[in-house]
């Protein structure tokens, strides 16, 4: 079930889709009474403008292990 | 050896002898396929795009030709003086000159060719355990959080895998495992970053890659230990490594191969615009389902609408006066029918009375006969002799006495009735 507590901006994009997804899914096949549709087609356009908003703003994360990172542990 | 020249030979021309010789060397297998090692010298490149070096030893010296066509296709070694090389070819004599020279098809540095028998051994090895086969290959992640990258952080290869991730998929994290990619260091630093990546928590796919060089530049990535490292990764490994053709064991053993690293990054990646038009289609679906909602409302809406209206009292008056209307004019109809239905009756009556009346008969030539007191004589047998009665006709009457009276047989039919 949707859990419409959890803020959409709090989202990661995986996140966001697989509501998205999960959404839709319900409202083409087993669609609530019309309020609780609108309200699910409201929270789905929030998601999509997450993912959108996301794959626009998103800047590559590069970091590189260090030294000490690569060092073999025993017992790790 | 004959100490004299015989006289008796006859004697050739020099080019039949060159031509001879040439046959010779074309004929002889050896000398069609051939690997000579030597040391070049007196390099050449004159404007045809020819190239022209003579390879040699502490023994002798070997007239080479490499010819503008086939230079295209060799790769990887730089022709230079004092490069000790392994070329292959076919031995050829020039006629004009009457010198043989070996044309060229193909260089490689001193020691690949036992390089080369190597890593045939080594890849039959590693082959035969099973350790390149397609079943154990894993999926790679549609859309990978965290990629870990095994290369040389001073390398061109780094540089143009983060700009195709860049474009490509941004969303992603990258963490880089830095190695030496070539020397004896290298296979050593290879398996340390493997095996750090996969210690690291949410690595998603690695890539283990390097630019283009010599078998020798790109050795470590047929090292033993490499290939176990890249099979042992619990996370999947994409090689790209060195040229399109160039083929190691670690691209045998990785879960896919790449021809260079710019396209291992393209593999370990969904394309940002590829992302955004499924996205597109995700909220068209969205508002489709939303639409197709709505409209079974509004049908059922409208429905319900119309059947309320039936019942309002408003559409009954009006549905009552529509039926009062439409009585009255068939009540109409049905009148006016029967009016005509009478009149024509009438008319017929009318007609038939005419028919019937004295006035009628009596133009017919028949005779009213009345006694003197006005009483209708019907019967001869009222009647007397000498009796005054008087006599109707059409247009007038006429008194008249009796003077005889005769009576008729009697008729077989009953007498006739009055009319009245």
């Amino acid at each position: 079930m949707v859990d419409a507590i959890i803020a959409v901006e709090s989202l990661s994009y995986e996140q966001a889709l697989a509501e998205l997804e999960e959404i839709t899914r319900r409202l083409e096949e087993n669609p609530p009474a019309l309020d609780e549709t609108l309200a699910l087609y409201e929270r789905g356009q929030m998601l999509a403008q997450r993912c959108a908003s996301l794959l626009d703003q998103a800047e590559l994360k590069v970091r590189q292990l260090s030294g000490e990172d690569l060092q073999n542990r025993e017992g790790e | 050896m004959p100490a004299q020249p015989s006289l008796f030979q006859t004697s050739l021309s020099v080019t039949d002898l060159t031509r001879y010789m040439r046959q010779v060397l074309e004929n002889d297998p050896i000398l069609q396929d051939v690997w000579v090692t030597g040391e070049i010298s007196n390099l050449s490149r004159p404007s045809s795009g020819h190239v022209y070096f003579t390879l040699k030893d502490a023994g002798a010296a070997l007239r080479c030709v490499i010819w503008r066509s086939t230079l295209l296709k060799l790769r990887g070694v730089d022709l230079q003086n004092g490069l000790a090389v392994e070329t292959h070819g076919q031995v050829g004599l020039y006629e004009r000159d009457g010198t043989y020279q070996l044309y060229v098809d193909a260089v490689r540095p001193v020691g690949e060719g036992r390089l080369y028998q190597e890593f045939i051994r080594l890849k039959a090895r590693l082959e035969a355990e099973g350790l390149f086969e397609e079943e154990r290959k894993r999926a790679l992640p549609e859309r990978p959080r965290r990629i870990g990258i095994v290369t040389s952080p001073t390398g061109a290869a780094l540089q143009d895998m983060l700009n195709t991730l860049r474009r490509r998929y941004p969303l992603a994290e990258v963490v880089v495992a830095p190695a030496a990619v070539q020397g004896v260091e290298a296979p050593g630093e290879i398996v340390r970053g493997l095996v750090a990546l996969n210690r690291l928590a949410g690595v998603d796919v690695i890539l283990v890659a390097r630019g283009g060089g010599s078998l020798e530049d790109l050795w470590a990535f047929n090292d033993e230990a490499v290939v176990r490292a890249i099979v042992a990764s619990a996370v999947p490994v994409i090689s790209g490594i060195g040229h399109e053709t160039d083929f190691t064991l670690a691209d045998f053993a990785a879960d896919r191969r790449a021809p260079t690293p710019t396209g291992a990054a393209v593999l370990a990646t969904p394309d940002a615009a590829d992302l955004r038009v499924a996205l597109r289609r995700q909220e068209e679906r969205l508002v489709a389902a939303v639409a197709g909602q709505l409209a079974v409302c509004q049908n059922q809406f409208a429905g319900l609408n119309a059947r309320l209206g039936r019942a309002s009292p408003a559409w009954r008056v009006r549905n009552d006066r529509q039926r009062l209307d439409e009585l009255q004019s068939r009540l109409v109809r049905a009148g006016m029918a029967h009016l005509q239905l009478r009149r024509a009756h009438q008319q017929s009556l009318a007609a038939r009375l005419k028919a019937l009346s004295p006035l009628a008969v009596l133009r017919r030539g028949y005779a009213l006969v009345q006694t003197a007191k006005g009483g209708v004589v019907r019967q001869a047998a009222q009647l007397e002799v000498g009796q005054e009665i008087r006599v109707q006709l059409a247009d007038g009457s006429a008194g008249v006495v009796v003077q005889s009276v005769h009576l008729n047989a009697p008729p077989a039919a009953p007498a006739p009735q009055a009319r009245e």
